[in-house]
């Protein structure tokens, strides 16, 4: 099964790489962007009996290892066979 | 004893040694990430800085799951004396050791200077040599150094003293402008509720001897000392 996982910073969380990708965005003359903020994406392959066990078995990995839950949140997104 | 531990890509897991063993005169020796319990008679133990698994996923994220932070789980919660400076800090963070976590630098510049930390709580077993807004003159060197905790938390540990020590300048004055790497609250340093785990940014083995660009960092390093001799003769 394979299944990708976003995990991006807290909006509370300052995110200096974002800011800085935004600033040379807009000296290359994209003024009309407004603010970007920089995560990450995991393309996972794993073994489950099915979605509902993939889900349990990422949230799991995402809690512990794939996100800091005190900075990150995590999404987990297209799970397929 | 004291246990300095050692990851793949720990590099001042030797400076911590020879402030220890050479400088303050007290046992100590190396520990390896892949060993399961810590030396018998452990009474300290010290995570050094570097870069643990290259910094992968988040700096500390993959140190946290070495086999031997099991065993320092169990001596910190048993109240044994814990320390981490850098990326010893990070893992203590990510190990959920100490709240909150260490985030990329506001200028995204990796910054190796000399700074001044204003002691905030000296009733620490890490600070008990200095006094309440004492100035220390320590060495930075780091990529990830800005603090963040969540503010209702932040709130809490300043209520329990948990902030030990935060970038100041030269006057004592804790300002933006003496904040190096934009950790919230100018926080170089916290320890934990219980008091027994402190993590810290600056590195005070760097700064053992006069020759070397100052000694203040014996303040902290000297109160670990005794902390961990009264601790003994309390048992005695």
């Amino acid at each position: 099964m394979k299944a990708l996982v976003y995990v991006t910073l807290k909006p509370d969380v300052l995110d200096p790489q974002g800011v800085a990708v935004a600033a040379s965005a807009h000296s290359l003359g994209y003024q009309a962007l407004r603010a970007v903020r920089q995560g990450k994406l995991f393309e996972v392959e794993l073994a489950a009996a099915d979605e509902r066990a993939a889900r349990t078995q990422l949230q799991e990995l995402c809690e512990k290892l794939l996100a800091n839950p005190v900075i990150e949140d995590y999404r987990i997104e297209r799970i397929e066979a | 004893m004291f246990a300095v531990l050692q990851f793949p890509g720990s590099n001042d897991d030797r400076d911590m040694l020879f402030a220890l063993k050479s400088v303050l005169g007290v046992p100590a020796r190396l520990v390896w990430h892949k060993e399961t319990e810590l030396p018998p008679n452990t009474q300290g133990v010290l995570l050094p800085g570097g870069f643990s698994y290259g910094d992968y996923l988040r700096p500390g994220a993959m140190a946290r799951f070495s086999p031997i932070m099991a065993a320092v789980l169990r001596f910190a919660e048993a109240g044994g004396l814990v320390l981490g400076t850098c990326n010893g800090f990070q893992i203590l963070c990510e190990a959920g050791l100490l709240p909150g976590a260490l985030r990329p630098n506001r200028t995204l510049q990796f910054i190796c200077e000399r700074v001044w930390v204003r002691v905030e709580n000296a009733r620490t077993p890490f600070t008990s040599r200095a006094r309440a807004g004492q100035l220390l003159r320590l060495p930075i060197k780091h990529g990830d150094g800005a603090y963040f905790v969540a503010a209702d938390e932040l709130a809490r540990m300043q209520e329990r003293g948990q902030i030990v020590l935060r970038y100041a300048d030269a006057s004592g004055a804790v300002s933006e402008a003496a904040n190096p790497n934009g950790a919230i609250a100018n926080i170089a340093g916290i320890v934990n509720e219980a008091g027994n785990v402190f993590g810290l940014m600056p590195h005070p083995e760097h700064a053992v001897e006069p020759l070397l660009g100052g000694g203040d960092g014996r303040a902290i390093l000297g109160s670990l000392l005794d902390a961990v001799r009264q601790r003994a003769e309390v048992r005695a």
